[in-house]
Parts: C-alpha cells; sequence; structure tokens
C-alpha cells in the first residue's frame, strides 16, 4: 500500500524532560478526515501539534507527500501546505472577518479573491459579517473564521483542534457537515475531537489514543462498532 | 460683551493652549501605545525617545537656516523633521538589535523588559545631553502670530486678546495629518493589518507567516517617527529643553492608558483628555468668573485649584482613578 499523504510516524516527544508521546502514529489519506479522540491527557493535542511541529521530537518522523519535514517550523510547514486552527486563540478580535482572512492568506502573494470567495461559499454568515470584528462573533461563528482563515492558504491539509469545542450541538452538526465539504475538495483533515461519537461517524480513520499511545485504531466505522472501544470510550 | 470677554479669555487661555498640547500628547501617547500593543511593553525611553528627535531636528534646523535656507512663514523645524525622523528611527532600531533582541528572545517578562527601557533611557538622555546640552533653546522661526491678541483687541473692541500662534495651529495641523496618515496606513495596508494582527494574537500571526520581526521593526520606525514629530511640534510651541521631555513621560502614559493600551484611538482621545484636565486643574479662573458672575460674587482667590507647579499631579490622579475603576482604558485596550 502507498504512504498515506500525511503521516506522523512513530512519534516520541513533550514539552519537557517527560515524554507525552510513546511511538504514536497517526496518518491521513488526500480527501479524507482522519479524527484523534481519547479520553482527557491522553495527548490527543498533543499528537497534532507535534504533527505540525510545534513539539521537539525525540524520536520518529513527520512526512508530508512523501518528504520528510520532521525538522520544519510550524511557519514553514504552513508553506509546504498545511493549515492549523489552534483550539483557542484562533482568530485576531480586533481585525474584521475579511481582514482575518486576509491574514491568513499573508504569505501568499498571488490574487487570493477566489479562495476568499470559496470560503464565503462555505460559511455563508461570514460574508454577511465581513465587517465585523472577529472578537463580537458568537463562538461557532468565530470557529467558521478560525477555518475560514487557515483555508486561506489554500492548504493540502487542514488539521483542526477540537473545532466544537463550546459550541452547541446544532452549531456542532453544522461544522462537521463544513468539515466534510471541505475534505470532499480534496484537503485532507486531521482533526481532535472531544465529541467522540459524532466525529468517528463522519471519519475515515479513527485513532484512539490513551497516555501518548496508539491504543485502537481503524476506520471511524470499525471503531464505533467495537464493542470494547464502545464501552470504553464511547459510554456504552 | 461681558460674556463675550469670558468666552474669548476661556478660548485664550485655557482651549487653545490645551488644544495644542493635546495634540502633542496624542503624538507621543500613539507612539507609546504602538509599542505597547506590539512589543507588550511600557517604553520609558519614550520621553528621551522624543528630547533625542528633537535635539536632532534643532541641529538640522541650524544647519539649514546657516544655509540660508527657510519654509517662509512655516518654522524651518519641519523641513529639518524627516531628518531628525531617520537619525532616530536608525539610532532606535540599534538599541532594539542591542537590548530588547535579546529579551525577546529569552521570552522575558513584559516587567523586565521596562526595566532594560529604563537603562536605554538613561543612556539616551546622556546621548541627548551630549549632543545637545542642558540649556533652553528657542529654534521657532517664521510667522509668530496667526491672530495677534493686539490686532485681536483693536478689531473687536473687546478687553480681552485672543491669541493663536503659528506653533499652535501648525501642531494642530500636522497632528491631525500624522494620525490620518497612521489610521490609513495601519487599516488598509497589509503592512499595517499585519501589525494589528500581530498585536491582537501573536501565536497566530506566526501561523499565519508574518514576520515578528519585520513587524517589530516597522514599529520602532513608526513610534520613532512619531516621537520626533511629538517632540518637536512640544519644542517649537513651547522650548527645548532635554529634561522636560523625562517629565512628559508621565502625562503621556497616563493618556494612553486612559484611552486603553495599545488602542491607537484611544491613545488620541487620552491625550486631550489629559490636557485639558491639567490646562483646566491649574488655569486661575478668577479672570472668567469675573465676567461671568456679578459684581457681588467676585470671586476673592485665583479660583486656580492647584498651581501649575504641581500640574503632573493631575496626570498621576488620572492614571491611578483609571487603574482602579477602568484598567482597560475608556476604549478597549488591554488591561496592564
Amino acid at each position: 500500500m502507498a504512504e498515506p499523504f500525511l503521516i506522523g510516524e512513530k512519534m516520541t516527544g513533550g514539552y519537557g524532560a517527560a515524554d507525552i508521546l510513546h511511538d504514536c502514529t497517526l496518518a491521513v489519506e488526500k480527501g479524507q478526515i482522519a479524527v484523534i479522540v481519547g479520553p482527557n491527557g491522553a495527548g490527543k493535542s498533543t499528537a497534532m501539534k507535534a504533527v505540525f511541529g510545534m513539539l521537539k521530537l525525540r524520536g520518529g518522523h513527520v512526512r508530508l507527500d512523501g518528504e520528510d519535514i520532521t525538522q520544519l517550523s510550524p511557519q514553514d510547514r504552513v508553506r509546504k501546505g498545511m493549515g492549523f486552527v489552534p483550539q483557542v486563540n484562533n482568530v485576531f478580535p480586533s481585525l474584521s472577518v475579511e481582514e482575518n482572512l486576509e491574514m491568513g492568506a499573508f504569505i501568499r502573494s498571488d490574487n487570493f479573491k477566489d479562495t476568499m470567495e470559496q470560503v464565503y461559499h462555505l460559511f455563508p454568515i461570514l460574508k454577511d459579517k465581513r465587517h465585523q470584528p472577529a472578537g463580537e462573533l458568537s463562538g461557532g461563528q468565530r470557529q467558521q473564521v478560525a477555518v475560514g482563515r487557515a483555508l486561506m492558504t489554500q492548504p493540502k491539509v487542514l488539521m483542526l483542534d477540537e473545532p466544537t469545542a463550546g459550541v452547541s450541538p446544532i452549531v456542532m452538526d453544522e461544522l462537521f457537515d463544513r468539515i466534510i465539504e471541505v475534505a470532499r475538495t480534496g484537503i485532507s483533515i486531521l482533526m481532535v475531537e472531544q465529541n467522540a461519537r459524532q466525529a468517528l461517524e463522519i471519519a475515515d480513520q479513527g485513532y484512539v489514543l490513551v497516555q501518548g499511545r496508539n491504543r485502537y485504531t481503524d476506520t471511524g466505522k470499525a471503531l464505533m462498532a467495537d464493542p470494547e472501544v464502545r464501552r470504553t470510550f464511547l459510554g456504552g | 460683551m461681558d460674556f463675550l470677554n469670558a468666552l474669548v479669555a476661556f478660548l485664550n487661555f485655557v482651549f487653545i493652549p490645551a488644544t495644542a498640547y493635546g495634540a502633542q500628547l496624542a503624538l507621543g501617547a500613539l507612539g507609546a501605545t504602538l509599542i505597547y500593543g506590539i512589543l507588550r511593553f511600557s517604553n520609558f525611553a519614550h520621553g528621551d525617545t522624543m528630547a533625542f528627535g528633537t535635539a536632532i531636528v534643532i541641529l538640522g534646523t541650524w544647519w539649514l537656516q546657516s544655509h540660508g535656507i527657510s519654509f517662509g512663514p512655516l518654522p524651518t523645524a519641519l523641513l529639518a523633521l524627516p531628518f531628525g525622523i531617520a537619525v532616530t528611527a536608525v539610532l532606535v532600531l540599534a538599541t532594539d538589535r542591542m537590548v530588547y533582541r535579546y529579551y525577546r528572545r529569552v521570552r522575558a517578562k513584559p516587567v523586565i523588559i521596562v526595566i532594560a527601557s529604563m537603562g536605554v533611557m538613561f543612556v539616551m538622555s546622556g546621548i541627548t545631553r551630549f549632543v545637545i546640552g542642558v540649556e533652553e533653546i528657542k529654534f521657532s522661526d517664521g510667522v509668530k502670530f496667526i491672530i495677534d491678541p493686539n490686532a485681536f483687541k483693536a478689531a473687536t473692541g473687546l478687553s480681552e486678546g485672543l491669541a493663536l500662534r503659528g506653533t499652535q495651529l501648525i501642531t494642530v495641523v500636522t497632528a491631525a495629518i500624522v494620525v490620518a496618515a497612521l489610521f490609513w496606513f495601519l487599516n488598509k495596508t497589509r503592512t499595517g493589518k499585519s501589525m494589528r494582527a500581530f498585536s491582537d494574537n501573536e501565536d497566530l500571526a506566526l501561523l499565519s507567516g508574518i514576520n515578528p520581526e519585520r513587524v517589530v521593526q516597522i514599529t520602532w520606525i513608526i513610534a520613532s517617527g512619531l516621537a520626533v514629530i511629538a517632540g518637536t511640534l512640544y519644542g517649537l510651541d513651547k522650548t527645548y529643553k532635554a529634561f522636560n521631555y523625562f517629565s512628559l513621560l508621565l502625562p503621556i502614559f497616563a493618556a494612553a492608558v486612559v484611552g486603553g493600551l495599545g488602542n491607537p484611538l484611544g491613545a488620541i482621545a487620552g491625550g486631550f483628555l489629559v490636557a485639558y484636565s491639567e490646562v483646566g486643574v491649574t488655569y486661575a479662573w478668577k479672570k472668567v468668573a469675573t465676567y461671568l458672575l456679578p459684581e457681588s460674587l467676585a470671586p476673592d482667590g485665583l479660583m486656580q485649584i492647584i498651581s501649575t507647579e504641581y500640574k503632573f499631579s493631575v496626570s498621576f490622579a488620572i492614571l491611578i482613578l483609571v487603574l482602579l475603576f477602568k484598567p482597560t482604558g475608556i476604549f478597549k485596550g488591554k488591561s496592564v
């Protein structure tokens, strides 16, 4: 089988002396959705940050489209085609929605008006609010701005850290729908989710992490069907 | 007639001087607030940056004058401004390279950088005194009065004269132009927007590919420009004395904090608020009151709340009140 589009292979590392990740592997195929779930403190966000280069790895590699990017800084990975949406503080609050999107496209020297139209097409509410400061929007709308900002670089991979944290269930469903739509355009999605059940439903690939290690890895459907996973992680 | 006299006295002694002073404070506070927003520390060296820049402008003015160059009715100093800004920007950028960059690299706490900026302040004030000395210097030339008080009296028949000095008008007009240009830059250009983005959310700015060192450099250059313009206008309006700029630090920070640190609009509002308060509290209102009140109620004292020697206590009081009751300032700024 050919190698996945993005893979963090056998990643070991942490922020300080102690390792948080142990031989952890995450991968996502082109245009597919991979979801990382697990209990609190399992190192889900840490694992994703490791893939994005926000964490020094003591072991393992990250490869994007066959190229080893383990040594690149997060900024350089953005230039290589990775988009990252942090969990919190993911917009510029005093900048308008449109300016947020413009800043997303900061590294682009070409005309990004088309991309901006695509983002507005994906999130119509943002077009209505494009002159409003992002800090004044609701939580769900702010997440849309955050995702839109990351899409402005036209990434090949979009990484989302708990995109539905703190939004209502209705907004959550809507966000998941949008994320599926983004994946359909050929962008690979790697996301960490607290709402494991809903996330696995839309996932092509699911990773259950426990204490920084891969515990279960399978398709989203298979994990949902696995009684062991259901009992221990999905509440029955 | 008495009412008109009162109004003229008010305009002459309170409104016009305070407006000019407010514009100077606003420009100073804009520089300080920009540095706070981007570099996240209160730059104690800002007053002495103003003093240094103005000293260079004065040197440039003398050089121009010695070559017989003048700016017609406008002060020659305005012609020397670009030179002063350029030299100051070079000094400030060199300071950043030698001092502040290290503290950014080690991610020092803001309070440590503030203390470092006090060191920079001492060095800079030393350089300034070395370059131009400690004496009072008058370097204003060009038209002295737009409205001459004696001519005003003769023309209107009022007993109060109204004076509008050339430097006061130039101060306000220059400040308006500079502020308009700054806001255009911050709101319309890509670089300006990236500065605001960096001020808003540094980590996300990095993720978006905004180069922090470049943002910092541009901030220093703009802050130098604002400092030199504010300092020169202040020197033209009053006189130049290196020490006065150090004392300006307090009203400037009071203005920036009142308006909301990091918020440019707030810095302008704060500048005028502090200026009007300071002049209003230290002005002897006896003259205005005598015109307005019937003779039986005429005040005995000067009706001066505090004497001008204590004018800086006004800034102190404002600063403390704001920090106690509204730490983020009038406009949405960062809390200290």
